[in-house]
């Protein structure tokens, strides 16, 4: 359910010098019903999707439909190469039947798979984050990307002012507001009549 | 900390257990020597399977514990830091090794005397044209075994021992200072593992073609000691993991962090594949190129040995491939206990099926309550040995570099 009145969001740039304050923070922004929007860190920081409330990530279940297809293309093409197109004798094996030289073929086949769920789950990555050719950077702060950890926080008025007061609190060096934007009323069935 | 919890003792069901298993084993031993009759038709000699058997359970510890001292080593050789919470775990499964060295010892030294016929080459006349024990592909090469083979096994067993001792040795005495001072303890079993590091890598390839490879004298392969050595590798990371588990589950080691034992998880699904990897390409380089004196070696296999030959395959494979795969079963302590076992016992089956197919050939009648007794006596006797080591130094090192990062491992 949309409310029907129009909101104002506040953007707000937690700069920590440190990722322990940071996950600090992270912890007592989430315990006090705040929602982060996103952290920006020059480095990976272990544990963080749990402790900023991020879904578990798809990826994995995406490398293993695209290892599975690596799996049956490669068995698809030696199958169509060495058996039906034209059966090939390497070293006296048996080739009317796939299975016959099965361990012939398994080198092949696990390569395929490797190939197909690295290359898919990197393009899946490049995709989802929209990391294509020309895309612009996404940083809210070029200083995230040299040594400092800043937390993104969208938040309307009332809850602004305590997440103000947290970060403050578990040592964010700055706290800098960029701005509002504002959120349209839902639309409702009861407005349009 | 609770100072308590740091020092170990053995409990009393743990000793108790460790000597059942030892007394039962003992006495399958014994009944494997009454039991175990020739057979004139399959050219099959009394009492050879329960030598073999022994040979087996006196290996895998021997080299499980051996490449637990590998994998201490390389810890120190590559300044590692996440593993040293647990590195008096690692030590105590090394204790083992003098043991299985002097077991191993002894079985070559009854196999000279003929009290055994394990391998083809210690024969008497075996390289002698007027022995009707000749054989010409063993005088082809009899000059890699005999004395020769005697000097590099003497070699090797006190080289790995001396190594051992000297890093266990180092790591206790570390323990009786306040400071060590510019970590002096630290730096010299660096230097000593990096020198253990270059031992091992050419010793666990020549041992392996010595002492296992060489039951099939006939019969070669170049990859064989990689083969043996990544399968006593996970051996020896099970044995250690199972070690972790049970002593957090007796309150101690509340210090080794959940990422420790993630990380050693890993280790064990890793170095199942790669042992997984090494065992195919054995098999795919010798089915493909089909050469006679190579494919002997699982002719003997497939017709005799083919049940253990898949179980050991899947077991040892598709298990930790499918259990092992995500994070959270690494994390799981009751998922690893499990898989830990099995695949320890996959492993034993693995070596029992490099050894029996030499020896006991197409006699063979499939796995018995032979190889449960003396699997049971060696596994005694690798608990009473281990848990004792455990018991005599506290279980979290005190100087160590990297001690601090250790302890707060997260990944």
């Amino acid at each position: 359910m949309g409310s029907a009145v129009a909101k104002t969001k506040y953007i707000i740039h937690g700069v920590f010098n440190d990722e322990v304050p940071l996950l600090e923070a992270c912890k007592k922004l989430r315990a006090s019903g705040i929602r982060i929007k996103d952290v920006f860190s020059p480095m990976p920081i272990h544990g963080i999707d749990g402790i900023i409330g991020l879904p578990r990530t798809r990826i994995a279940i995406c490398s293993f439909i695209y290892g599975i297809t690596g799996t049956c293309l490669a068995t698809l093409m030696m199958w169509y190469m060495m058996v039906h197109d034209w059966p090939n004798d390497v070293g006296g094996k048996p080739n009317w039947n796939y299975y016959m030289a099965v361990p012939a073929f398994i080198p092949i086949t696990f390569e395929a798979t490797v190939f197909c769920a690295a290359h898919g789950m990197a393009l899946t990555y490049f995709l989802r984050c929209w990391l294509v050719p020309g895309a612009k950077a996404k940083n809210p702060d070029p200083r995230t990307t040299d040594d400092k950890f800043l937390i993104l926080l969208e938040l309307v008025d009332e809850q602004a002012k305590k997440a103000e007061e947290i970060l403050k609190a578990n040592g964010a060096e700055e706290v800098n507001h960029k701005g509002s934007y504002v959120v349209p009323p839902a639309y409702t069935l009861e407005e349009s009549h | 900390m609770n100072t308590e919890k740091l020092n170990f003792t053995v409990p009393s069901k743990t000793k108790k257990l460790s000597f059942i298993l030892m007394a039962v084993g003992l006495l399958s031993i014994i009944l494997m020597f009454v039991f175990d009759k020739s057979n004139e038709e399959l050219h099959y000699h009394a009492h050879t399977r329960a030598w073999s058997n022994i040979f087996a359970g006196a290996f895998y510890f021997m080299a499980l514990s051996l490449a637990a001292a590998f994998f201490l080593g390389m810890q120190y050789a590559a300044e590692a830091g996440w593993a040293t919470t647990i590195k008096r775990v690692l030590e105590a499964v090394t204790a083992y090794l003098p043991w299985g060295l002097a077991f191993m010892l002894l079985l070559f030294i009854l196999g000279q005397l003929q009290v055994h016929h394990i391998y083809h080459w210690m024969l008497s006349g075996v390289a002698d044209p007027n022995s009707p024990n000749y054989d010409s592909v063993i005088a082809a090469k009899i000059g890699y075994f005999g004395i020769f083979w005697w000097v590099r096994t003497i070699l090797y067993m006190i080289g790995w021992w001396w190594f051992t001792n000297k890093l266990v040795k180092n790591s206790r005495e570390a323990d009786a200072l306040d400071v060590d001072v510019n970590n002096s303890y630290h730096w010299k079993n660096v230097k000593l593992s990096a020198w253990f590091m270059v031992l091992f890598a050419v010793t666990s390839s020549t041992s392996s073609w010595d002492w296992v490879m060489s039951i099939d004298t006939h019969w070669f392969s170049t990859l064989f000691g990689w083969y043996i050595f990544s399968g006593m590798w996970v051996s020896a990371i099970i044995a250690t993991i199972v070690l972790i588990i049970w002593l957090k589950k007796l309150g101690h080691l509340e210090f080794v962090t959940e990422s420790t034992i993630h990380d050693m998880g890993k280790w064990m699904f890793a170095i199942s594949f790669l042992w997984t990897y090494l065992y195919f390409s054995q098999f795919m380089l010798i089915w493909y190129s089909d050469i006679p004196e190579e494919v002997i070696y699982f002719q003997t296999r497939w017709e005799s040995y083919k049940t253990l030959m898949w179980t050991v395959f899947f077991v040892n494979f598709a298990f930790p491939m499918v259990i092992l795969m995500s994070r959270d079963s690494k994390r799981n302590f009751a998922f690893l206990m499990f898989i830990a076992t099995i695949i320890f016992i996959g492993h034993y089956l693995d070596v029992i099926m490099i050894v029996m197919p030499g020896t006991v050939g197409h006699a063979w009648t499939g796995l018995s309550w032979m190889e449960l007794g003396c699997f049971a006596f060696f596994l005694g006797l690798f608990i009473f040995v281990v848990t004792r080591a455990l018991a005599k130094a506290p279980l979290m090192v005190k100087n160590h570099p990297y001690l601090d990062e250790s302890l707060h491992h997260s990944i």
